[in-house]
């Protein structure tokens, strides 16, 4: 069928290319008009490189001008969008890069002007917030991998940080805290998973269920014992920073990526694990192939249930880590509703991702990213209402969710209940 | 001689039917057993019994003179049975290899894929039986033809040496098929046993060493290939008199009513499916549109009928443009369509009888009166049709989905067919149906045509196309190879250009 | 039509009530068994179920006693006071149900279409900030136009916040069920910042100033009794609702779309016109119920104000097997429990918390008849179930 492929040039790759060729150059007119004529001549912006307590060695930070660099980056969206209209750029991922880079550098270096802007410490709290993001992606890519889909990872997640922080408090002990929320994570999955499995209940209706009781459970413990016994149940400290010796020692990288704590690591780790079990191993094999084809899979004597059952634990364990983080990760208490819509912007990573731990890791950065960068603005003092900065993350999920910028196929069979 | 296989009594019931009433039957070493019977006479249901897919109420399962139980499909594998579904067991978005693999894969270092050594492998048995595949190829590239191949490969590669291949021919040319039984020749010669599965007459005395025949579930009997001829074998399984051939009197075609040029037609995945085609269908005749499923067939109905935009081209009906037209304006200028996938797009199965039988009319008087539904007239509606054209419901106000195929089938014909059509576009009408039904449909598609109506047959089955039409199209690759006559061809003609070829260049035209 | 009753009818109207008992039958068995296992959480967390569930009776309900007193020195003295505080628990639970029909009825009708509406706790809060903009800013007009202009404006804004994903769902296929989460999210800090900022009143607290009494919804009775005409409106809209979706074409096209997506399109219905037409409906709904609270009873917004309306609404669509009158029994049941769980907040010392946990049980319950039938060892024909969500598409 591929021969007579090429006879008419695709309508849609016309348009698209079209679309992306317009918006770079709004954009560049963009940056024109709201950043460069608002910024001084001469002034100067300063990128901080290094971190007060880092191990790294120091290096100079990086010091631009302000007017010219803002300049440059509205020219440079102009010159690739005018190419793209002449000629077009094959690779969308090129073009979205593009117009992101150009403006986050254009924004950062308008609001940063006549000030310094510690680009290090920025790139460091990214990870840091892109985690509880990526391990509910984590959770949720290995879930649909196998065809069950898990909205109820806020919930999951809510339960576990409540528990993590409890069971840390009283023991004394945070592992004993990492290892009750892994548990509970994957007690709650398991749940659903016998939900969804056996009884064969919408697997959104059950999700759901399960961040309505996630939610309400964890409120009427909080309220009916943690607030009047806070030191004895709510206060747990945090996981200490571990400094991953001589890594951490190389600037900029060392102190975004080696002086974590031990859940960063671990996410870090699982990222690559799961990379490799979905995708080299037997185990991954069946996974892919009972969430696209159960059908065929069970002919062959694979027991699509049991794959469900253990990917949805294991994700629900995944989430469980996740809960921690919230608690005994970072700041040793337990609040009502902590998780303020990190499972489900896990969700939105997880299809950004296209269902690839990998690529749900680095768009779960991009979250973190948002969500730094509204705390960082705060900070500078930005003319913008941080209500509007706290709406950022929310309102790239639902961009990305249209798939404009690239639209994902999840596995065939998502969703769908397998019946024998 | 010794028997691999025997079935004894094997009764598996679901609920209201009985799908396998005491079913014996015995596949002899070596050879190939033909199990023929209509859709529905519990075929497939025996033979996922066999497979471990369903458990069977009642009976045993001899395999190599010991009683085996096979629970799931595992157990099967064990016994060395090997199934080759109607509908493919593959993974379209992995490849051959992994599809070969999966279950049983092969690691190195205790851990991670051997794609390699299993690739090996595939190349091995491909060498031995004669079934050419590129192992790294992804499923969904390759055709019908060849994913065959690499459902029998992994048959052959868990070691099987019982071979079910449940109505293989299905989805092939009359070419492929010859090619199908080539390899099945080299399969036996190498000591495999097969029991092959069909609903087509003619195949089951070129191929098998042992005919069986189901009906309603039932074993009806056993007969020599030597002494079977088409009309008995038809009789055993339908168990009456059939008559294959609709009865028709020559078409009186008119002034043209569909007319397609140079149409251009992308399927939802944006892939060029229907590639510039051409034909017209005249008042009062039948355009067969022949094909092997996937060639475009269904995207060209749909483009027809507004389900899908077309990519380029013309679309006229009675000489006014149709192709920018949403579905409803197409509904309205008067075509009828009786769709490819009844459940999917011609019912709602959880919706009550009456109300599929408005479910493209609802908006009009008398079922409607402004935005206000008419109850009344839609029950008296629902009655007289329901009357009119023989469904059988316990009354109209059961759902859709608790009718049988055939009566669901009727409904949509029913439907269509009450309002007035100027052109009527019928996919696969008769798919899955019972011999009665077929008959039924049969004759009101003709009828509609002698009442003057433009009809567009789209059909993989080419006796069906054979039985109903005036002229015949041959679509493959999204293109029309041939219009031609339908009294002046023979299927043989056909399938050459089915598979592509024109006969003409390499023979005298018949 | 009833005049003339064929056999065939008579038939058809005995499967139907026997039917409807069936239809009955798993949601009540499931409240029962989530006020049990609500029950059982309560006392392992070391409270008295007695006390607790009688306080719970006793704040939906009121006290028989009390009533009987009230009505002897009405009738006595012709004082309306004793009477007035005997109903008083009764008609806050009703008070209670009103939002609820209105934001259930808001999950119903997208269940129908084959959405699933998470959204109704942003729609509901866009709503309530609408309507109390427009009932506190928009001087010196009569209540005849004030009032219906405010609820106007409440379900407008609720439409307009549904139809985003609506919208983004039928042009990208991007799924409503995270894009409705979000849009709750950024309803929650648009609200935070009007009520620091722009639509603060002035003072120290963020909340924005009262409506104008001729935006007020009229109440029945004298304070405290806050029972209103809003209850009123929602029944209204609830046979409205009712209506639309069993008697009218567009209501059949939304059903069809609902029950098969692919169908509905054969027989030339517009899908996309569908998802936004339904969403917005259903925003406007939720938005509605928003209106009401903040027009019969609140009279301003302040934080917190939507809290927890969102889930409960999927409780009430989904107990209410997604018909209308379904969804105003299971909104009266949630009012009753939700005005009864403040009592026994105070009372008994059971966070109001617990209520989640119970509606989240009987989701599950609902959502798993088997797990009822496997409880109660009851054999009902399964019928087929409705499809409520899809996967990504």
């Amino acid at each position: 069928m591929t021969n007579t492929k090429t006879l008419i040039t695709p309508a849609s790759a016309k348009r698209a290319q079209i679309l992306y060729g317009v918006v770079l150059i709004v954009l560049g007119l963009l940056i024109y008009l709201l950043f460069v004529r608002t910024t001084e001549a001469g002034v100067t912006t300063t990128f901080g490189l290094n971190l007060a307590n880092a191990q790294a060695i120091k290096v100079p930070d990086l010091v631009v001008p302000a007017q010219a660099t803002v300049l440059a980056m509205a020219a440079i969206a102009i010159f690739v969008g005018a190419y793209q209209l002449a000629r077009g750029i094959p690779s969308t991922s090129t073009l979205i890069g593009v117009i992101a880079v150009t403006f986050i550098i254009a924004f950062l270096t308008w609001s940063a002007q006549d000030k310094s802007f510690s680009l290090t410490g920025m790139l460091s709290s990214s990870l840091v917030r892109a985690t509880p993001i990526a391990l509910a992606a984590l959770c949720g890519v290995i879930s649909e991998r196998s065809a069950v889909i898990n909205i109820g990872i806020e919930g999951i997640m809510l339960m576990a940080a409540q528990v993590a922080v409890v069971t840390a408090t009283v023991s004394g002990n945070l592992y004993v805290g990492l290892v009750s929320a892994i548990i509970v994570g994957g007690l709650v999955a398991a749940f659903h998973a016998y939900l969804v499995i056996h009884f064969k209940v919408d697997q959104t209706i059950s999700s759901v269920a399960i961040n309505i009781i996630g939610t309400g459970t964890t409120s009427f413990i909080s309220s009916r014992f943690l607030q009047k016994a806070t030191d004895t149940l709510n206060n747990s400290g945090t996981f200490p920073i571990i400094s991953i010796p001589v890594l951490s020692k190389i600037p900029v990288l060392g102190p975004v990526l080696f002086e974590n704590n031990i859940i960063v690591y671990l996410m870090l780790l699982l990222v690559v694990i799961m990379n490799i079990v979905i995708f080299y191993t037997p185990w991954g094999l069946r996974t892919r192939a009972v969430g696209e084809h159960p059908k065929a899979a069970d002919t062959l004597g694979v027991n699509v249930y049991l794959v469900r059952y253990v990917n949805v634990i294991i994700g629900g364990m995944i989430a469980g880590l996740g809960g921690a983080y919230f608690t005994i990760g970072s700041v040793g208490r337990f609040d009502e509703v902590m998780t303020s819509g990190k499972g489900f912007i896990g969700m939105a990573a997880m299809i950004f991702g296209k269902w690839n731990p990998i690529g749900a890791f680095t768009s779960s950065l991009i979250f973190g990213f948002a969500d730094s960068l509204q705390v960082k603005l705060q900070i500078l003092k930005v003319p913008i209402p941080s209500e509007f900065l706290l709406m950022a993350p929310y309102i790239v999920t639902m961009i990305i969710l249209t798939g404009v910028v690239g639209r994902a196929i999840p596995p065939a069979a998502d969703g769908k209940p397998y019946e024998k | 001689m010794t028997n691999v296989l025997e079935l004894r009594g094997i009764t598996k019931r679901f609920p209201g039917v009985l799908a396998n009433d005491k079913i014996d039957i015995t596949l002899r070493e070596g050879k190939i057993l033909a199990l023929l019977g209509e859709n529905g006479a519990g075929k497939t249901t025996l033979m996922n019994i066999l497979y471990g897919l369903y458990k069977p109420d009642e009976g045993q399962i001899i395999v190599h003179g010991k009683e085996v139980q096979i629970h799931e499909p595992n157990d099967a594998i064990k016994s060395g049975i090997g199934m080759v579904h109607q509908h493919f067991m593959l993974v379209p978005v992995m490849t051959v290899t992994e599809n070969v693999m999966l279950g049983v894969e092969l690691t190195k270092n205790g851990m991670f894929l051997d794609h390699d050594k299993v690739a090996q492998r595939i190349h091995e048995i491909s060498n031995q039986y004669g079934l050419e595949v590129d192992p790294h190829a992804l499923i969904k590239d390759l055709p019908v033809g060849i994913q065959q191949r690499v459902e029998i490969i992994k048959v052959l590669y868990r070691n099987a040496n019982i071979l079910i291949l449940d109505e293989p021919t299905a989805v092939l040319t009359p070419q492929e098929v010859e090619g199908l039984f080539k390899i099945l020749e080299t399969l036996i010669k190498a000591g495999k046993s097969i029991i092959f599965i069909t609903h087509k007459l003619k195949e089951v005395m070129s191929v098998a060493d042992d005919i069986s025949v189901l009906r309603l579930g039932r074993m009806v009997g056993s007969i020599d290939p030597k002494e079977a001829t088409p009309e008995k074998l038809a009789t055993m399984m339908v168990g009456r008199d059939v008559n294959l051939i609709v009865e028709k009197q020559p078409a009186q075609p008119k002034e043209t009513s569909l007319e397609v040029k140079n149409l251009f037609v992308r399927d939802e995945r944006q892939n060029l499916t229907v590639n510039g085609i051409s034909f017209e269908v005249r008042k009062g005749e039948v355009l067969g549109v022949a094909g092997v499923q996937g060639n475009g067939q269904t995207e060209l109905v749909y483009a027809l009928t507004g389900l899908l935009p077309i990519d380029s081209g013309e679309v006229t009906l009675l000489g006014k443009p149709i192709h920018h037209n949403t579905p409803r304006q197409i509904l309205e200028s008067g075509v009828a369509h009786i769709p490819e996938d009844r459940q999917r797009h011609g019912l709602i199965l959880s919706f009550p009888i009456h109300d599929n039988l408005m479910l493209c009319t609802y908006y009009k008087e008398p079922f409607a009166r402004g935005v206000s539904l008419q109850q009344k007239a839609i029950f008296s509606n629902a009655e007289e049709l329901v009357k009119q054209y023989d469904v059988r419901t316990p009354n109209i106000y059961v759902n859709a989905g608790t009718l049988s195929g055939g009566n669901q089938q009727k409904v949509i014909v029913a439907r269509e067919f009450s309002r007035p059509i100027e052109l009527l576009i019928a996919s696969q009408p008769t798919r899955g149906l019972d011999v009665g039904s077929i008959e039924y449909i049969h004759k009101q598609i003709i009828k509609k045509r002698d009442e003057g109506t433009g009809v567009l047959v789209v059909s993989s089955e080419l006796d069906e196309i054979l039985a109903l039409s005036d002229r015949i199209a041959v679509m493959y690759k999204g293109q029309i190879m041939d219009i031609l006559d339908a009294n002046k061809v023979n299927k043989e003609y056909l399938g050459l250009l089915m598979a592509g070829i024109h006969p003409s260049e390499t023979m005298g035209k018949k | 039509m009833s005049e003339t009753v064929s056999p065939k009818k008579t038939k058809q109207e005995h499967e139907r009530s026997t039917s409807l008992r069936q239809e009955l039958l798993i949601p009540s068995l499931a409240v029962i068994s989530g006020l049990i296992i609500g029950a059982i959480i309560i006392a392992v967390s070391g409270a008295s179920v007695v006390d607790a569930y009688g306080a719970l009776f006793k704040g939906s309900f009121g006290s028989l006693s009390e009533f009987i007193a009230g009505i002897k020195s009405f009738t006595a003295t012709g004082d309306q006071t004793e009477l007035l505080k005997a109903i008083y628990p009764f008609t806050e639970s009703l008070v209670a149900a009103t939002p609820y029909i209105l934001a259930g009825l808001s999950v119903a009708i997208g269940f129908r279409c084959g959405l699933f509406n998470i959204g109704a706790e942003g729609q509901l809060l866009i709503g309530s900030l609408c309507a109390v903009f427009v009932g506190y800013s928009v001087k010196s007009l009569p209540a005849f136009i004030h009032l219906p202009l405010s609820l106007l404006a409440g379900a407008a804004g609720g439409a307009v916040w549904g139809m985003v994903p609506g919208y983004l769902k039928a042009r990208f296929g991007a799924h409503e069920v995270v894009n409705t989460i979000m849009m709750n999210w950024i309803a929650f800090r648009l609200s935070d910042w009007l009520l620091s900022g722009p639509m603060k009143s002035p003072g120290f607290r963020p909340v924005t100033q009262n409506v104008l009494a001729t935006a007020e919804l009229p109440r029945f009775f004298a304070a405290p009794l806050r029972f209103n005409w809003g209850f009123v409106i929602a029944l209204i809209v609830a046979y409205g609702v009712y209506w639309f979706l069993f008697k009218t074409t567009l209501g059949f096209e939304i059903r069809s779309v609902g029950a098969n997506p692919d169908a509905a399109k054969y027989a030339g219905m517009n899908i996309i016109r569908n998802f936004v037409f339904v969403m917005a409906l259903a925003g406007g709904l939720a938005g509605l119920a928003g209106a009401t609270q903040v027009l019969g009873v609140d009279h301003w917004v302040g934080q917190g104000f939507s809290a927890g309306y969102g889930f409960d609404a999927i409780a009430l669509a989904l107990l209410g097997k997604s018909h209308p009158f379904g969804v105003v029994l299971a909104a009266l049941l949630f009012g009753f429990l939700r005005s009864g769980a403040t009592d026994m907040q105070s009372m008994a010392g059971i966070p109001i918390d617990i209520i989640s946990i119970i509606q989240g049980l009987i989701i599950v319950f609902i959502a798993a008849p088997d797990i009822i039938r496997w409880i109660y060892r009851i054999r009902t024909a399964k019928k087929d179930e409705m499809v409520l969500t899809r996967g990504w598409g």
